[in-house]
This record gives C-alpha cells, sequence and structure tokens, in this order.
C-alpha cells in the first residue's frame, strides 16, 4: 500500500493517454464479452426446447412445407398426445430492419401445447375468436410501442411481399424465463386465406412419454419413407439445435473476432506502457540509486499495467452486463433470454488481468534490467 | 580501518573490440567522517569511480569495501539493500521525481523500510527542517528553485541516515550563491552530523569545503 501513491502519480502523469488506453480496453472487452454472449446464448437456445415435443418437418430442409392431410394420420401415431403445426412467416413492420419472427400458427391447438407464453384468459379468447387477431410478446409491444387492440399492417418476406397484412393486435403474451418476447402468432387460417398455396411448414406433436420419442421418430418417419414429402422427426431440442446451426459457425466466428480484438488491444495497452516506461528511464535509474530492488520495480510497472486493464476491463465487462440486460436485448427476438453471464464476465475480467501482466512485461523487463549508471551518465 | 576502501580498483569499457580504459589499479582509503573531493577533467573517471563506489556499476578489476562489506562481492538485489542503507546520492541535476512533492521526494528511500507513516513522516519532516525547506514540503519540483531543488535531493539523500554520502557535481547546475548554500549545507553535514561525504566537482570553491582533494587524470589518482 505505501507505493500506491508512486502507482498512482505515475498513472495520472499523462491523464489523457491512460484515459484512452483504459477506454480503448474497456471498448475490446465490451465487444468481447458481447460477442462471447451470443455465443452462450446460442448455446442455450440449443436446449430450450423441451423433450416431450418432437417436430416433424419437411426431410429436405424446414424451408419445404408439409401437406395439411399429414394431420389426421400424424394424431393416430401411438404415443403422440396431441398434433399442431406452424408456419414461418417472416413479417416486416415498416422497415426491413424492424423484424421479429413471426408465425402463422394452428390456434386451436398451439397453445395448449407451448405453455411457455403466459396469457390473460380474455384476451386469449378474443384472439381465437377473430381471424386477423395477433398474439403479441411483451418486448415487441414495448419495441414498438404498439397497445392492445391496435391495428398494424405487416408485409412477408415469403408470401406476396408487396401485399400489406393488415392484424388486430388481441392478446400479449409473458413468457417463461429463457423464452423469447418478441414473437408475434397469428391465425394459420388468414394466412391460408390470403395465400392459398400455404401448407404447414412443421408439425409439433406432445408425446405422452419422452422416452417413446425414438419410436415415434421411426415411425413416422418411415410411414412418409417414400413419399414426395419425405418426413424428418426429431425431438424440439434437436430442431432447435439444428435452426441454430443455419446461423452457420457463429462459435468459430465469434471467437476469431474476440481472438483478433485481444490482440489489437494487447498491442494498443503494450505501446502505451512501452512509451509510459521509456519517459521514464532516468527516474527508474535514481529510484535504483536509492535502493529500489529490480523485483520492486518490476511489479510496480506490472501493477500499473494492470490497474489501467483491470479499469478498463471492469468498464467494458459490466458495462456490457448493464447495457444488455438494462435494454432488454434480445437480437430481433433471435436471442432470447440473451445476457451476459457471470462466468463471460469472469472470463472478461480475466482476460483483463492477463492484459495487464502481458502489456506490462516488456516496460517491467526492461526498468528491472536498466544499466543504472549508463542511464545516469545519458541523462546528465 | 578507513569506512571506504578501494584496492586495485580498474575500469575497461569496451566498444565492439576496441579497449577504453578508464583507470588502472587505483587505491583509495576514506575514514569516517571524512569530506573528500575528487576533481578531474571531464571524462577522467569521476562519475565512473561515484557509481562503482555506489554499487552502479561494476569493476573490470579491484576492490571496493565500505564499513567491511565488499561491495564488488554483492549480487544486485544485495547491492540495492546496501544502497538503501548506506548510501546516500546527490546528483548534479537533482533528478527529483516532477510527479511528487518534495515531502514525497524525500520520503522516496523511506518506503524501503519498515518505518511507520507516522515515522516516516517525522524523519521527512527532520530531514526538510535539516536543508530549511520544511515550509516547501507540499511543492513540487517545478515550484522550486535550483538552489532549493538540490536542496531536497540533498534532504532525500539524509532521510535514511546513511553512512556514506556520494554527491556528482552538486553545484554544476547552481548560480554562484545557491552553490554556496549547497556547499554550506554539505560542510554542515559533515560537521554537525558526522557524514562521510565523497564528493566530486570541477569548481574550486566547492574544493576548498572539503578536508583533501584528490585528483583523477589520466587514470592515475592523485592528492
Amino acid at each position: 500500500m505505501k507505493y500506491a501513491r508512486l502507482v498512482w502519480v505515475n498513472l495520472m502523469r499523462n491523464k489523457r493517454r491512460t484515459i484512452l488506453t483504459t477506454i480503448s480496453v474497456a471498448a475490446a472487452l465490451f465487444l468481447f464479452v458481447a460477442l462471447r454472449s451470443v455465443n452462450t446464448t446460442l448455446d442455450e437456445a440449443r436446449d430450450v426446447g423441451s423433450e416431450s415435443r418432437m417436430v416433424v418437418r419437411n426431410a429436405i430442409s424446414v424451408v419445404f412445407s408439409l401437406p395439411e392431410a399429414y394431420y389426421n394420420w400424424l394424431t393416430t401415431v401411438p404415443g403422440v398426445s396431441r398434433v399442431t403445426w406452424g408456419n414461418w412467416f417472416h413479417g416486416i413492420y415498416q422497415d426491413p430492419r424492424d423484424f421479429f419472427p413471426s408465425f402463422g400458427v394452428d390456434v386451436d391447438g398451439y397453445f395448449d401445447i407451448y405453455f411457455e407464453m403466459v396469457v390473460p384468459e380474455d384476451q386469449k379468447q378474443a384472439f381465437l375468436r377473430e381471424r386477423t387477431a395477433a398474439m403479441v410478446g411483451t418486448g415487441l409491444m414495448e419495441r414498438f410501442g404498439w397497445r392492445l387492440g391496435q391495428t398494424i399492417n405487416l408485409t412477408s418476406m415469403i408470401y406476396s411481399p408487396d401485399q400489406s397484412w393488415p392484424f388486430t393486435i388481441r392478446a400479449v403474451y409473458t413468457p417463461i424465463p429463457g423464452w423469447t418476447d418478441e414473437a408475434f402468432y397469428f391465425h394459420y387460417d388468414y394466412l391460408y386465406e390470403m395465400s392459398e398455396w400455404t401448407q404447414p411448414g412443421w408439425y409439433v406433436l406432445e408425446l405422452e412419454d419422452p422416452s417413446l420419442a425414438a419410436t415415434v421418430a421411426t415411425t413416422i418417419d418411415e410411414h412418409y419413407e417414400n413419399s414426395r414429402f419425405a418426413t424428418r422427426t426429431e425431438t424440439e431440442r434437436a430442431f432447435q439445435s439444428g435452426m441454430v446451426s443455419m446461423y452457420g459457425n457463429v462459435g468459430l466466428l465469434m471467437n476469431a473476432v474476440g481472438i483478433a480484438v485481444f490482440f489489437a488491444i494487447l498491442l494498443v495497452a503494450a505501446n502505451a506502457m512501452m512509451m509510459s516506461g521509456r519517459e521514464r528511464t532516468s527516474e527508474v535509474a535514481v529510484l535504483k540509486t536509492l535502493g529500489y530492488s529490480d523485483r520492486l520495480l518490476f511489479g510496480l510497472v506490472v501493477i500499473e499495467a494492470a490497474i489501467i486493464t483491470v479499469v478498463g476491463g471492469a468498464l467494458g465487462v459490466f458495462g456490457a452486463k448493464v447495457l444488455f440486460e438494462g435494454t432488454g436485448f434480445q437480437g430481433m427476438g433471435f436471442l432470447p433470454g440473451f445476457e451476459v453471464k457471470l462466468s463471460t464476465a469472469a472470463v472478461g475480467m480475466a482476460i483483463a488481468i492477463l492484459l495487464g501482466l502481458i502489456s506490462g512485461l516488456v516496460p517491467a523487463w526492461q526498468a528491472a534490467r536498466l544499466p543504472v549508471a549508463h542511464t545516469l551518465r545519458r541523462v546528465a | 580501518m578507513a569506512l571506504l576502501e578501494i584496492r586495485d580498483l580498474s575500469k575497461v569499457y569496451y566498444r565492439d573490440t576496441q579497449k577504453i580504459p578508464v583507470f588502472e589499479d587505483i587505491d583509495l582509503d576514506i575514514e569516517a567522517g571524512e569530506f573528500l573531493v575528487l576533481m578531474g577533467p571531464s571524462g577522467s573517471g569521476k562519475t565512473t569511480l561515484l557509481n562503482l563506489v555506489a554499487g552502479l556499476d561494476e569493476p573490470t578489476t579491484g576492490t571496493i569495501s565500505v564499513g567491511g562489506e565488499k561491495v564488488t562481492a554483492m549480487s544486485r538485489r544485495q547491492l540495492a539493500a546496501w544502497r538503501s542503507d548506506h548510501v546516500g546520492f546527490i546528483f548534479q541535476l537533482y533528478n527529483l521525481l516532477p510527479v511528487l512533492t518534495a515531502f514525497q521526494n524525500v520520503e522516496l528511500p523511506l518506503l524501503l523500510t519498515h518505518l511507520s507513516k507516522s515515522e516516516r513522516r517525522d524523519h521527512v519532516n527532520t530531514a526538510l527542517d535539516v536543508v530549511g525547506l520544511s515550509d516547501r514540503a507540499d511543492h513540487f519540483p517545478r515550484q522550486l528553485s535550483g538552489g532549493q531543488e538540490q536542496r531536497v535531493a540533498i534532504a532525500r539523500a539524509i532521510v535514511s541516515d546513511p553512512t556514506l554520502i556520494l554527491a556528482d557535481e552538486p553545484t554544476g547546475d547552481l548560480d554562484a550563491k545557491s552553490a554556496d548554500e549547497v556547499l554550506t549545507l554539505l560542510q554542515r553535514l559533515n560537521g554537525e552530523f558526522n557524514k562521510t561525504i565523497l564528493l566530486v566537482t570541477h569548481d574550486q570553491r566547492a574544493a576548498d569545503r572539503g578536508h583533501a582533494v584528490m585528483h583523477l587524470d589520466k587514470g592515475v589518482l592523485t592528492r
């Protein structure tokens, strides 16, 4: 502690450089934490689906639909208690950037299976009664400032992009934790009526017992194996995992960007510390004449570097946590439950400390090994 | 037995393969309480000799002992601890840390000791009082005159009560009046506090303040 003042005055010697270096570390750690949080959220999204629900989709790709006629037979498969279906609408509100997940669903069965969305009964009934009604998540309502009963117009990137689709918001759902609050649901019948070539995008099955999943999948896929619309049946969790995989290798991309950021900021911090060290060469020599040991000077320089990176890291890491969680960021509904986990914050802070140690290493070593007599002669 | 004993001391610098001898086989004794002045032309090796005595440089051959301890046999770590306990160094250009006040500059050597904060404060105040700058304790070096800066540097050199004070051209950057004050102060430290001083200078007025003067020229040390 008695050396704290010495460390502090050296940090404050060039305030602008110290502040700029701290900000650059904060920005880098903010980015790192955000990227890593996307990864952890996507990883969790794979686990969001239920093991007691299965998804039947087109064997070629989820992009291709399935016949409505499959519904009746699916309800007869042993082990299946309920069947419903949905379709991807890809709706846009006013601006293509105002994207959110939107689905035309079998409203009679869909919300019985999906218990994750809590809706007041009167609103649910109002939603079921009206063909052009929509059920919207709380986050989406807040994002666009919509209100219950309001009529809004969406366009679809899939169904007649030039056509405007009016919807009246009749219900607002509150999700359980981990489920998106930015989804938009409406009647599949409305979709069918406006676009007659529509078929279900996928079927959702509720199982009597999750242990029957393998048998049910085999039964269904074998049944349709030689049909024009062969199926692929998998648990919802596996289906979700497949959907996440459609983003591509996001993890690799995020990690690559994170590593690039780490090295860039390492060079910035190391350069700042080297400059700071060079300016104080004669002072280090003087301290040595006073009896300051190589080890002590080494430690003081490393601590100085670590303070910059730890303060910057804390600003970046906790800034990201406060910002993302305070604004309820969900990546336009694709990253439900997005949060900066404590483990991510801990990794960010560990990186900040590591940055400090590495960036301080060279100037600290130079300070420790400084030839005093030679330096003093040069100064004189 | 002398406080400082230098035996057969040689220093040679090498520039690539070229050998540049500074001095060879020097012997020197300084008694405790002595004020010895070392003079000589530029490049004669005065500062090199001072650095060797302080353990800031390594001799090519020979030995240096202070108070019976062989400085030339110490490791870097041992030398740092030894300097902290036994050497007070005064530079021509004062070499105060510009970001610290006079008080904080004087306190620097005491941070290496086990003294408490209040003990350190007492020692620093005493040292500043000795050099007559108690009222400037909170001033930064840029707020002091050259003479005052050098007096703060002297306070820093004596605050840990060292065995030996080494002064390298302490008046070289001062006007006549300030130089006189600094030399009077050094004389007082020697006479009143019995400090052993080895002073390197070009200045004959400074040389007149010492007990004895030695000349180093062309590698030869003479009285």
